[in-house]
């Protein structure tokens, strides 16, 4: 199933609806450094509200969207993550190391607009 | 009750059923006409085996007596439901006291004997029907031990079952002490198992509260291993997945030796000395600030 991208000013939000197979991670890691590109992106938002399991592809495609978006130039947050997923990948050492997470998407876009805001005061 | 026992018997058995009935219910009679003279004789045999001693003599007998009425109800109705729901009661009553199981057992066990010894007494002149009365009493009078036995271990159980969760409950409490932040206060000894429930806890209450920044104050933890560690990582990372920050306050002296010791890495974490440092931190992340009343108010 692709996952719906959706361009939202600055940003693009990707929303994943349910369970993906590796295939469609992979799409959709494409898609999104793809994408940051052609809008001009600041930030890009993964939900993964709807995940209730993250296997260590689904997390390694997330950590690669975020180190390749970064490196096109927008921030990377992931939001939504459940209890149980956060507490099962924390056991799996599955931590996404240096990328950026929030409760949900209204917490997701706080986290960008002040990531913005900085790059704007440090110009 | 004779007559609804004959209706029920199975039309086959029917004769050796209603011998059976017709000798438990001489039986009955026997123990009942002897009442007294059994009671008091094994009150005293329970005295003499010193069980229940953290009962009075006069508390034993009363419960004798009951136990004793009850006893011989199951014998004659060979119902066990009434028995049962004795059982329990007193086992509720008498838990509390500190009584033992072996005590219960054995007691039960003084009164099937009291009454076969009486029954010997009764039929030693005829050896035969002495057999046959056995016969009837033994799985009847078997039966009701087993109850009551497994009827006040059950309540000890529910008892252990009902602490557990209480103790559960108490021992993690997580607080909100402003908007979208939380304080979880640690106190005595973590065990694997806490520490899983203290993480999910902490995880369903960030979800629930918003919170953006939690202070995991471990004061009242005295000694941390690196299993303990380790758990402890896991949650501040596992918060950080929800968004959250995790600020860790109250490490003593004595941990903070073991921890850089024993080699655990907690460079990824947060710590101030003590709680109130630590919500002072929080509130600075939040972007709150607090000003004493006299010099916030205009001049």
């Amino acid at each position: 199933m692709e996952v719906p991208i959706l361009k939202q000013g600055d940003y693009l939000i990707a929303s994943i609806q349910s369970a993906l197979t590796d295939a469609d991670l992979s799409q959709l890691r494409e898609a999104l450094v793809e994408r940051v590109g052609r809008f001009r992106s600041r930030g890009v938002i993964v939900d993964v509200t709807a995940l209730d399991v993250m296997d260590s592809f689904a997390v390694r495609t997330l950590r690669d969207i975020a180190h390749m978006a970064r490196l096109r130039g927008a921030e990377t947050v992931i939001v939504g993550i459940q209890p149980e997923v956060a507490f099962a990948m924390v056991q799996l050492g599955l931590t996404l190391k240096g990328v950026a997470t929030a409760l949900d998407l209204e917490e997701g876009l706080n986290f960008l607009n002040r990531r913005g805001k900085e790059r704007v005061d440090r110009a | 009750m004779t007559a609804k026992e004959a209706n029920t018997a199975p039309p086959g058995g029917k004769s050796r059923t209603e011998d059976t009935a017709a000798l438990l219910r001489e039986l009955v009679a026997h123990l009942r006409q002897n009442r007294t003279q059994l009671r008091e004789e094994w009150a005293r045999r329970i005295t003499q085996a010193k069980l229940l001693t953290a009962m009075t003599e006069e508390e034993i007998f009363a419960e004798a007596t009951s136990v004793y009425d009850n006893y011989v109800e199951a014998l004659e109705t060979g119902t066990f439901e009434a028995l049962q729901a004795y059982a329990r009661n007193l086992s509720e009553r008498i838990i509390p006291r500190g009584v033992e199981t072996h005590e219960v057992v054995g007691i039960v066990l003084l009164l099937r004997d009291t009454m076969a010894r009486s029954l010997f007494g009764k039929y030693h002149e005829d050896f035969e029907k002495l057999n046959r009365i056995l016969d009837a009493y033994e799985p009847a009078a078997n039966r009701i031990a087993n109850t009551v036995a497994v009827g006040f271990v059950q309540e000890r159980e529910r008892i252990i079952r009902q602490q557990q969760e209480a103790i559960r409950e108490l021992s993690t409490p997580v607080l909100q002490v402003r908007e979208r932040l939380l304080i979880l206060p640690i106190i005595g000894v973590i065990d694997p198992q806490r520490a899983r429930q203290l993480t999910e806890q902490l995880l369903r209450a960030i979800r629930a509260n918003r919170a953006k920044v939690v202070v995991i104050d471990i004061t009242g933890v005295a000694a941390m291993d690196s299993n303990v560690a380790n758990h402890l990582v896991q949650t501040v990372e596992a918060a950080r997945l929800l968004g959250a920050t995790v600020i860790v306050t109250g490490l003593s002296p004595e941990i903070a030796q073991t921890l850089v010791t024993i080699g655990v890495d907690l460079s990824e974490m947060a710590t101030v000395g003590d709680l109130q440092g630590g919500i002072e931190e929080a509130e600075r992340l939040l972007g709150y600030k607090v000003v004493p009343l006299a010099e916030g108010q205009p001049a």
